[in-house]
Parts: structure tokens; sequence; C-alpha cells
């Protein structure tokens, strides 16, 4: 059989536009941060410095919040929702205009494929921004039990909201944080994750072009002390993290004791449960996008395999089948599946926790994808001979790395399943229903895909039980974390 | 220098995405609100209204099976092209309903406004009317609206535009596709929204306009064995004026096929004239969605 190779098939840069250097989106216009530092934010697949953006300080917090309040007060919480809701609109309609500029953009600067920035970041965060903005004028109905009414009835938002989010999904997450609030009437202090801003900085622009009014939205770039100072302002009503369990429990602490309202989306270490009877073609299939999509970076990754104990070893193979056939590389070639790992910090943490592995009696077994020379990169990896006592069945080792367990009853897999402090997902692959219901309902896991895997829609809620946070994004259940309570 | 002579307008039907005349070969005169002739429009006869349901039908199949998120897209798009075409709305129902320019502006606002609602509505009434049942035994118990199916819509007879868009975006909103009679004596607006629909991505069939006297189709439509949904709002006669229209006939003959049926407002039986409502209210909820929409529930068992 004659092998035919793919041609380079790379995404024009050409449609970014990308600055030497950003200030901080406050108040409707770009400001310096009052302190003057910056940090570089970097491509991950070639090294090459993209841009300077500025890091915000306690200051510039404040004058952010400032500006959220302001703007909450003398505009947003004034204007009729159908207005507000026809701004989210204007909003979701230019994220789909700007949508090839935005998955170039974010794939640049997160190093992930340009086949799933174009084809689910960007699609599903104007999908957010759509479903929320029909939402704005309508909450009277959301069912939203317990929320402190208006004169007409209508649930009240909080007022500033600080959100800090991750840089695995950076435009997605914003349009998770972002759409709800402005929906349901609050404003915004949003900072973006240290490594992944630009983004953020371009829906700053979006915003601009939406002629949202100054202040709704401000955006404060920095790093791990801006989002504490953030987190930590007095004047700051609700709280919305997303990322690992280690700040969640930070961020709960600070905020403990105040009146804030405060929902994390944190860590995960989702089984995905395979039994004999599944459709195996489709099952392998959903193995790899489990884990391997967005290189691994991903919350609600399909990390720990569970299979039963007669398919194993023909799942395995077939894995291995499959993921040598993966093609890592240039995040803007519309062949790749696997782009860079985010950082050269993840790196050093995906390579430690596999040597781990290694250490601990695990059998490593790694794609044999050649890998681009500079960048930060990982190879697609596979663990077997995991106990569930092993750390890489334990930890989120958040990067392209399976473990792989077996299991013998349905009720085995329950309890291996559910071993973990986490909760966030959880996989099923059979043909049989009953069964998959019948599992569902002993999950202990905030969303459970049945012969699927990593699917996302404004329309589900999503969240994790235990240590993988508390409230919901997304759905009606998702606006209840931006009304005040009565 | 001569004044140049303008180019005037044919109306004509909307059906199944194309603007036939009636085969009939029919018209009417239309008049303004001071009774100066305007146009002459096409009046349906029971074969339009017989081959807008056959195009209703045939387009069922789609607009009910896009997403819910792809029909609010859609519903949005309408109301996007609409605002282009804001003056020439607002002319229409200026000259149409008698109102001030002003008026006819707010008026036009509003229906577009009407479009955006509905359009956010899409994908949430399965959210607020469908329900996870804790059925007492081993099963999974999901009940979810579903679109019914051919919907003959009597608009309006005052509110030539709002009015409409009132009663018709909910219909789609739910995923269900209609032959509207259009407003007898002001069906001029809704032609114009039928040039709308053609280029907003609504796919042809989905929404049929059709132009005549009301009294004369509504029965062919009530009893019309593929018509699933009525919804009488037009029964309701121009303020000052007599009803053509029983509803309570026409109600009645609907009964033959169980078709659903949606009163007219303001009047305690239909031996009283309805009364139309006042459109400029914002709706109550997605009651309009809802109405044409049936709830299906769904049983599976669960088990090792």
């Amino acid at each position: 059989m004659p092998t035919f190779e793919y041609a380079p098939a790379p995404e024009s840069r050409a449609v970014v536009d990308l600055q030497p250097s950003y200030g901080l989106f406050i108040g409707g216009e770009f400001v310096d941060p009052v302190d003057g530092t910056s940090m570089k934010t970097v491509n991950p697949a070639t090294e090459e410095v993209l841009s300077e953006v500025a890091v915000g300080g306690a200051a510039d917090v404040d004058r952010a919040v400032k500006a959220a309040r302001r703007a909450y007060e003398r505009t947003w919480s004034r204007m009729p929702a159908a207005e507000r809701g026809k701004y989210l609109f204007r909003i979701a309609r230019i994220l789909q205009e700007r949508g090839r500029e935005l998955a170039v953009l974010e794939s640049l600067d997160n190093g992930k494929p340009i086949r799933e920035s174009r084809d689910v970041d960007v699609p599903l965060a104007a999908a957010h921004f759509f479903y929320h903005a029909g939402w704005a004028d309508k909450l009277a109905w959301a069912g939203l039990h317990g929320a402190a009414l208006g004169p007409d009835g209508v649930p009240l938002p909080l007022g500033v909201a600080g959100q800090v989010i991750p840089w695995n999904f950076p435009l997605l997450m914003l349009a998770w944080k972002v759409a709800p609030a402005l929906a349901t009437g609050n404003t915004v202090v949003l900072k973006p994750a240290e490594t992944t801003p630009l983004t953020a900085l371009l829906f700053a622009d979006i915003c601009r072009q939406a002629d949202l009014p100054p202040g709704v939205v401000n955006i404060v770039t920095g790093a791990g002390a801006t989002g504490a100072a953030l987190v930590g302002h007095p004047d700051v009503d609700k709280v919305a993290f997303t990322g690992s369990t280690a700040v969640g429990r930070e961020i709960a602490r600070t905020v403990a004791g105040s009146r804030k309202k405060l929902t994390l989306e944190l860590g995960g270490k989702a089984a995905n449960i395979v039994f004999d009877d599944a459709a195996i073609d489709e099952t392998v299939e959903g193995i790899v996008d489990g884990i391997f999509f967005n290189q691994g970076h991903v919350c609600c990754a399909g990390s720990r395999l569970l299979v039963q104990e007669t398919i194993a070893e023909e799942v395995v193979g077939r894995l291995q089948q499959r993921m040598a056939q993966l093609r890592v590389g240039d995040p803007l070639d519309k062949n790749t599946d696997v782009g860079a790992v985010n950082s050269a910090e993840q790196l050093q943490r995906i390579t430690d926790l596999a040597a781990v592995g290694d250490a601990e009696g695990a059998q490593r077994w790694t794609a044999p994808c050649p890998l681009p020379e500079n960048g930060f990169w990982f190879s697609p990896t596979l663990f077997t001979n995991v106990s569930p006592a092993h750390t890489i069945a334990r930890d989120e080792i958040f990067g392209p790395v399976l473990s792989v367990m077996t299991f013998r009853t349905p009720s085995e897999a329950v309890t291996k399943a559910n071993t973990t402090p986490y909760g966030l997902s959880a996989g099923i692959w059979t043909e049989k229903g009953s069964r998959i219901l019948w599992m569902a309902d002993r999950l202990r896991a905030g969303v459970v895909w049945a012969n699927t895997f990593n699917r996302f829609d404004p329309t589900s809620p999503f969240g994790g039980y235990k240590e993988s946070g508390y409230g919901r994004e997304g759905g009606r259940h998702g606006l209840a974390a931006y009304v005040k309570e009565a | 220098m001569a004044a140049r002579l303008d180019v005037r307008k044919t109306y004509k039907l909307y059906v199944g995405g194309k603007f036939p005349r009636s085969e009939s070969g029919r018209s009417y005169e239309v008049t303004d609100a001071k009774g100066r002739f305007v146009a002459n429009a096409a009046m349906a006869s029971r074969k339009d209204a017989r081959d807008a349901v056959l195009a209703a039908r045939a387009a069922f199949a789609g607009w009910s099976g896009a997403t819910a998120y792809n029909r609010g897209q859609v519903l949005y798009r309408v109301a996007e092209v609409m605002e282009g075409r804001h003056a020439q709305f607002a002319e229409e129902v200026a000259r149409a309903e008698g109102l001030t320019a002003a008026k006819a502006r707010a008026v036009v606002d509003a229906a577009i406004d009407r479009w955006v609602w509905y359009a956010g509505w899409t994908d949430k009434v399965a959210q607020v009317a469908g329900a996870a049942n804790p059925v007492a035994g081993p099963y999974f118990n999901l009940s979810v609206p579903e679109p019914t199916g051919v919907v003959a819509v009597l608009a309006p007879q005052a509110s030539s535009l709002l009015g409409l868009v009132s009663v018709v975006a909910p219909v789609v909103a739910g995923g269900s596709t209609c032959v509207v009679l259009a407003s007898e004596r002001r069906p001029l607006p809704a032609v114009v929204l039928g040039e709308v629909l053609a280029t907003s991505d609504v796919p042809g069939g989905v929404v049929n306009l059709l132009t005549g006297v009301t009294a004369e189709s509504a029965p062919w439509l009530a009893s019309h064995e593929d018509v699933d949904a009525l919804d009488l709002a037009g029964a309701a006669p121009l303020p000052g004026e007599d009803a053509t229209v029983d509803w309570g006939a026409l109600e009645a003959a609907a009964a033959a096929t169980l078709t659903r049926v949606v009163r007219p407002a303001g009047s305690a039986t239909s031996e009283e004239p309805a009364v139309e409502p006042d459109w400029t209210v914002l709706p109550d909820g997605p009651r309009r969605v809802l109405a044409f929409m049936e709830t299906k529930t769904v049983w599976h068992p669960k088990g090792r």
C-alpha cells in the first residue's frame, strides 16, 4: 500500500494584527498600568515573543473595579434588559464575523491546533453569547428559585463580578464568564491567564465595535498576584474562577467570611469507562478525543481509562495504533491533531509526573510522532499497569497522558471511577442504554458523557462535584451564579 | 421638467419561498387609512390556501429538525434584515394603519425587537417547559416540548406588522411552520415581511403569507386535515367594526381533526366579538411558543 504524506496546510497569520504591546482595558479604553510593569507572551510552538502585555497591580485592579462599579450603577443596571440582550447579540455576531482572526490568534498564543480553535473554541464562544443574549430579558422565566426580585419581578444582579480564567481555552472561558454575567445585569473585571492574554485583548476591541458602554467589561492582564488582588478586592460582589484546585482552595479561603458569591470550576481526573460491548472504533476515537483534545489541557479530560478486563488488550492495541497516526506539530497547520504544550512550566509538570509514573512501576508507551525542534512539546503517551494508588491515576496531569486501568463488573467500575477527590466529568462506553443510565446515577461527577466525550454547549450546565469545585456554568442553572439571593 | 413617474410594486402572495399571484387570478383594492387607493393585492383562493399548507408541510421536517440554536440564528437574522428596511416598513405601516411617522417607526422598532425576543426563546423553551420526572421506579423519564406541525394563523386585523410578527414568530421559534392569512384590509406590510423572510435564511415554506378575504379562506384552513393548529387572533375585527369571522364556528370545524386552537382574546364567548390585544405589550413568557408545541415524554430503563 502506498503511503500518502500530508502536504503542509498552514493557516495564514496575515489575518491577525498584533500590536507590539498592550495596556489594560479599563473604562472602555486601553490604559498603561499604574506601576508600569509588563510581561511577554510567547508562541509556545516556536518560543517567539508575540507581544508585551501589561501586568496589572493592585492599583490597576482597583481602578478597573471602580470603572465596573460606575458602569453598573450609571448604565448597565438601569438599561432595559432587552437592550442589554441586544448588546450581547451584537458581540455574538462580531465574534462570528471575526472568527478566523480569533482562531488564528488563539492558536498562536495558546498552541492549540487551528482545527480546534476554529471549529470548537470560537464557534462555542459566539454561541455562548448568543444563548445568553436571549436570557437577558427572560430571567423571570428562568426558574431562579430564591433570587431577590426587583419591582418588576425580575431577578436582580449582584453588581461587579471579578473573574479569573485559565489558559487552556482562553476565549471560550472568557465567554463562559462574561456572557452570563452581562446577561444578568452585572459588570465585570476579567483577569485572563498569564500565558494567554491576547484573545481577551482582541475581545476588548470587539466590545468597542459593539459600542458596549465603557466599564461594562474591563480586562486586567497579569499573573497570580493580579488575580489575587481582584478576588480580594472589597468592592467585588461575585468571584468566578476556573483553574487549578489548589488556587481554587486559596480563593475559597480569601472569600470566606465575606458576602461575595463564589463559583469555582477546578481540576478533574475523569474516568472514561469502556464496557466490552462498546462499539470499538467509535470508542477508540472517543478515548483519543477525551484525552488528547487540546493536548490534554482540559479539566474534564478523560485521563483515567477504565476498560473491562476482557477487552483491555484489544482496546490498548487499537489505541496505540490510533495514537501513532496523530499528527503533532504546527498548531496553525490545518492537519494538526495535537499542538504545543502551552508553556515551559506546564511541559515540566507533565514531564515530571510521567517520570513518577515510570518510577512507581507503570508501563509507559509513547506515540512515535516526530516533534518540532523549537517550542514545548509532549508526545501522546499511554501508561498501562497502572493501579488506582499510583500518582498518575490520582493527580491531574493536564497533558496528553492517559492512564489505563481495568475492571470486571459495573460496580467495580463505579467504585474505581469515584475513587478520586475530583468529580468533574465521566465517560461511559456501552451499547446498553439501561447500563448507561444505571452508571450515570452512580458516578459522582457533574457531567457524564455516554458514547461521546468532551461535548460542550451553552445550554448545557457544566461544573463539578467534590474538589472539582461548585456552581455551574452554562444552561439555565448557570444563571443562578450571577443573581442576588433574597 | 416633468417629475419622474415611480415604478409601483405588485404585491403578491408568499408561498413556498416564492411570490406567486393567486392561482384564481383575483385581486382586490387596498386603500390607506383614509380610503385612498394604494395597490391591488392578490386575493388568495381555496387552492392557494391548500398549496400553502402543502408548502408548510414540506418545510416542516427541515425546520423542526434544525437545532434550536440554528433557528434562533435565523430568527435573529430576520430582525437584522428588517432593521435595514426600517424606513420601508414604517411607510407601509403608517399608510395601512393611519399612524404618524413617529408612531409608525415605534411600531417597526417593536416588531424588530419582537423577532429578537423570540429568537432568544428557541433554545430556552425546552429548558423552561421540559422536565426530568422522578418516576417511582428504575426509569429515566424526560419530558420535552416538540413542535406540533403546520399552524394556520389568522393574523391580527388592526396591527398589520407588530401583530403579525407577534403571532408568526412564536410559531416558527418553536419549530412549526405556518400558513398566515394577513390582515384583510391592511395586507401590504405582510407582503413586505415576506420579502424580508425570503432573504433572511428562513427556508422557503416555513412561513407562507396569503392576502385576501379572511372569512373566505379561514374555514378551509380550519377544516384542513393537514393543519395541526389554528391561531384565531385575526378573528377580532378592526375597532368599531362588526366581526366577519365566527371564531366559534372555526373552532368547531377544527374539532374534526382535533386541531389545536388558540382562541382570540377579549370576549367571553364567540357570540361577542373578540377584541384585538395591545401588541406593544411584551409577551408574558413563551406562552405562544408552547401553544404550538406538544409534550413528548421518553421512558428508558436503568439497570446494569
